[in-house]
């Protein structure tokens, strides 16, 4: 008898120890980003938003302006946004604003959040999203197959999907707080990236669930992209998503990223981030850099709640 | 002819200046004195030497301060005042006394800042070290002991404890305050009266300290601090006050102090060396390992006697750990202990840094292999880059001897008993360390390895309520716990 797929994949993988983790990445929140180096950082971030509006209430309206936030955050020199991140619906509405303007179309597509529909739903989704003008194709894997042991099952809808998305970046989202444990998130983030070509994504959550992006579940998988890359040579790109809504902890991710993947990975192509309410924040904190003086929040337009 | 084929350039990752750290100094005020006499009976006394030392900032070799050199008639006078101190204080319930120690907690709480900065101007560590590190378990200790004032007579079911007398405490510079408060707050607790002498080129927060136990309002002569270099500690050896010795340091020294006291009827503790192992098995999470093995050897330069200063790993998975560990080693900052980004600060005196240079010389000698990462070190001051030796066999100067600097020599092991074995091959005992992802390997190698500490999946962890001390050439006796109290203390 073979042992279970899971087991045999953490044998070949490694264990992750969660108190040493945590340990780990304690240390990125003690680095103390100043002056230029924070200039850099805050800059760095902007670019890195996937500016994202994931409500039942969303509409055409709110995802013009949510487009045009994308576009121009803030007057000055402040760079454009990585990408909009709407639903498939909205895709068509958004390309109208960003298309060919720089700004990304990312669509967060397979029955998203749960992923509980028809593979053939899900599958149907993406290629309507994809015709619609998606650049970029957020999914989510099948937790219960993961959980359930059906690792195969579960790789080969990533696979589908994959097929299905065309020329568009594929990120596969874990759903990391239903996983649970390090050991699984390791686990699945190699189930995916060894069917993931170079530049597609891996991401922790779907920011519909109680518990996101944390610095832990982030190293787990920069660390999981790292042994890829030096294992393959495929660089696999990261996007933490949800719950990170500050400055600091933007700060603080990306200082995972330098301390962990290196220089290789500290731009839009290899990093994102996941978020509605940072993209504000990191604004106030370039303004603050600038002016030397903390601005009003009115001083920032307001586009993008929720998330 | 054909070209040669150029070797496939193998991958790595670029740890570069694409994001590079400003400096972030800390810059909280240390509140240095300019000259510091000597803490006898409650005052800030000059010394009857007459005579002052300099003490410098290893980061950058500036003079500091004077501090007061004693002799063996200062030292005296401090055991005088020590002795007339010791019948008020060991007779004052225990409440009063935890009274006190809880205070002295609560101001190196309120200080912590001051405190951290005059630490790493002193002794080298980085900030962030003394901030998160020192400090905070400096008065944990405090607070530790403070509980256990009131509550001697639960130690031993039956049984109570009685102070010594005067104790005499000599302690190192790697943890300045931090070993002063493990003196001093379990010889408190227990009711007996101090003279200490911290290491002589770091005696800047022990002075600071004393100036807390003006502001808690300790009676006179309950704590003195004597300050001074290898004379004065032989003079708080000797003294013929002394109930107790309790010793911090070198293992050399140890055995000085252990023969002058052979015969004396003085209780002795010592604390000396290590040569750790940190042994890691093929099972282990390699990447939490490797954080591990970088906490075991470059947290405070290296100068830690529980450092895990020889990898042990398994064979099957030395070269995966051997390059994850380089990987690591790129990210480490090394620079001006007072930037708060700084993971590895100045080696804490010159002749530390000749002593380190000295190994990593004799380890290249012995056909040990080098690797430093590539890192710039200030031009001033006293620093070491974190090294690396692999291919060390058991036999090298770099794996027998304490090297108290950043150096990590690298041995590999097939088995589980070689892997004991090895550990054991060393005249030191004081901590090891072992890290696998199976607990029956754990418990077995816990029992069977000779050391007073075995951390399991982690390195340098430290509690005041678990006891730490060592075997062998480590020394002898216990901190922290209640077998740390019974150091202090006769049972009755």
């Amino acid at each position: 008898m073979t042992a279970p797929a899971l087991r045999r994949l953490l044998d070949e993988i490694g264990p992750v120890d969660a108190t040493g983790i945590e340990e780990r990445v304690a240390k990125f929140t003690t680095r103390s980003i100043k002056k230029q180096s924070k200039l850099f950082g805050l800059r760095l971030a902007v670019t890195m938003v996937d500016l994202t509006t994931l409500e039942g209430k969303d509409t055409p309206g709110k995802v013009a302006s949510l487009c045009q936030k994308a576009l121009c955050p803030h007057e000055g020199d402040i760079p454009m946004v990585a990408a909009v991140c709407v639903y498939p619906s909205m895709v068509k509405h958004a390309a109208k604003h960003v298309k060919g303007k720089g700004v990304k179309i990312a669509s967060v597509a397979t029955a998203f959040p749960s992923g509980q529909a028809p593979l053939k739903t899900r599958l149907a989704e993406v290629r309507q999203a994809v015709a619609d003008g998606a650049d970029e194709i957020d999914m989510v894997i099948n937790r219960g197959a993961f959980l359930e042991g059906e690792l195969a099952l579960v790789q080969d809808e990533i696979v589908q999907v994959r097929e299905a998305c065309g020329d568009a970046t594929l990120k596969v989202i874990l759903e990391t707080s239903e996983l649970e444990t390090y050991d699984h998130i390791r686990a699945a983030s190699f189930l995916a990236m060894r069917v993931l070509r170079p530049g597609d994504f891996i991401k922790t959550s779907t920011g519909k669930t109680s518990a996101n992006a944390t610095l832990g579940n982030n190293q787990v998988m920069i660390e999981a992209i790292r042994d890829f890359y030096l294992a393959t040579g495929t660089e696999i790109a990261m996007k933490p998503a949800g719950g990170i809504r500050t400055a600091k902890q933007a700060l603080q991710f990306l200082i995972a990223v330098k301390e962990t993947l290196g220089d290789a990975w500290l731009n839009n192509a290899r990093y994102r981030f996941g978020a509605s309410s940072l993209l504000n924040d990191l604004l106030r904190q370039l303004e603050t850099q600038r002016t030397g003086a903390y601005q009003a929040p009115y001083t920032f337009s307001d586009d993008s709640t929720g998330y | 002819m054909p070209a040669k084929k150029s070797p496939a350039r193998p991958r790595e990752l670029l740890f570069g200046d694409l994001w590079e750290f400003d400096p972030a100094p800390e810059s909280a005020e240390p509140f240095i004195a300019p000259r510091y006499g000597l803490f006898i009976d409650d005052k800030f006394t000059a010394p009857k030497s007459r005579k002052y030392f300099d003490t410098i900032a290893p980061r950058n070799g500036a003079k500091l301060s004077e501090i007061a050199l004693a002799n063996a008639a200062d030292v005296d006078a401090a055991y005088t005042a020590a002795a007339k101190a010791f019948p008020a204080w060991s007779k004052l319930p225990g409440k009063e006394r935890g009274k006190y120690l809880f205070r002295i907690a609560r101001l190196l709480q309120d200080r912590a800042r001051e405190f951290a900065v005059a630490e790493t101007l002193d002794g080298g560590k980085p900030i962030k070290e003394s901030r998160d590190f020192d400090l905070p378990m400096a008065a944990a200790h405090f607070f530790y002991h403070a509980g256990w004032a009131d509550k001697l007579e639960f130690v031993a079911p039956g049984r109570t404890l009685q102070p010594l007398g005067v104790v005499g405490q000599i302690i190192p510079w790697n943890f300045p305050l931090l070993m002063l408060a493990w003196k001093i707050a379990p010889a408190l607790a227990t009711g007996n009266t101090v003279v200490l002498k911290p290491a002589e080129t770091t005696s800047i927060t022990a002075l600071k300290f004393a100036t807390i136990l003006q502001q808690a309002g300790l009676p006179p002569g309950v704590v003195n601090i004597v300050t001074g270099a290898g004379e004065t500690g032989a003079a708080v050896v000797d003294h013929p006050l002394a109930a107790k010795i309790a010793f911090t340091g070198s293992t050399e020294v140890g055995k000085i102090i252990q023969r002058a006291l052979a015969g004396s009827g003085k209780k002795l503790s010592l604390e000396l060396g290590g040569k750790a192992a940190n042994i890691v098995f093929e099972d282990a999470p390699l990447d939490q390992a490797v954080e591990g093995i970088v906490n075991g050897i470059f947290f405070n330069q290296g100068h830690v006697c529980c450092a895990g200063s020889r990898l042990l790993v398994q064979e099957s998975v030395a070269d995966l750990v051997v390059a994850k560990l380089k990987r690591r080693m790129q990210v480490l900052r090394v620079g001006d202990p007072l930037d708060k980004n700084t993971d590895i600060g100045a080696i804490n005196s010159a002749e530390q840094l000749a002593k380190i240079k000295d190994l990593v010389a004799s380890g290249v000698k012995e056909g040990a292999e080098l690797h430093q990462p590539s890192c710039k070190l200030p031009a001033k001051g006293f620093y070491h880059a974190p090294t690396l030796f692999t291919k060390v066999s058991q036999s090298h100067r770099v794996a027998r001897e304490e090297i108290f600097g950043p150096v990590l020599s690298v041995l590999t092991f097939r088995t589980p008993e070689e892997a004991i074995e090895k550990a054991s091959n060393t005249p030191f005992g004081l901590s090891a360390g072992v890290w696998t992802d199976k607990g029956s390997k754990i418990l077995k190698m816990a029992a069977e390895l000779k050391a007073g500490v075995v951390w399991a999946n982690t390195y340098n962890k430290f509690d005041p309520s678990s006891p730490f001390g060592g075997y062998k050439q480590s020394g002898f006796g216990r901190e922290g716990g209640k077998h740390g109290l019974l150091d202090y203390a006769i049972l009755k």
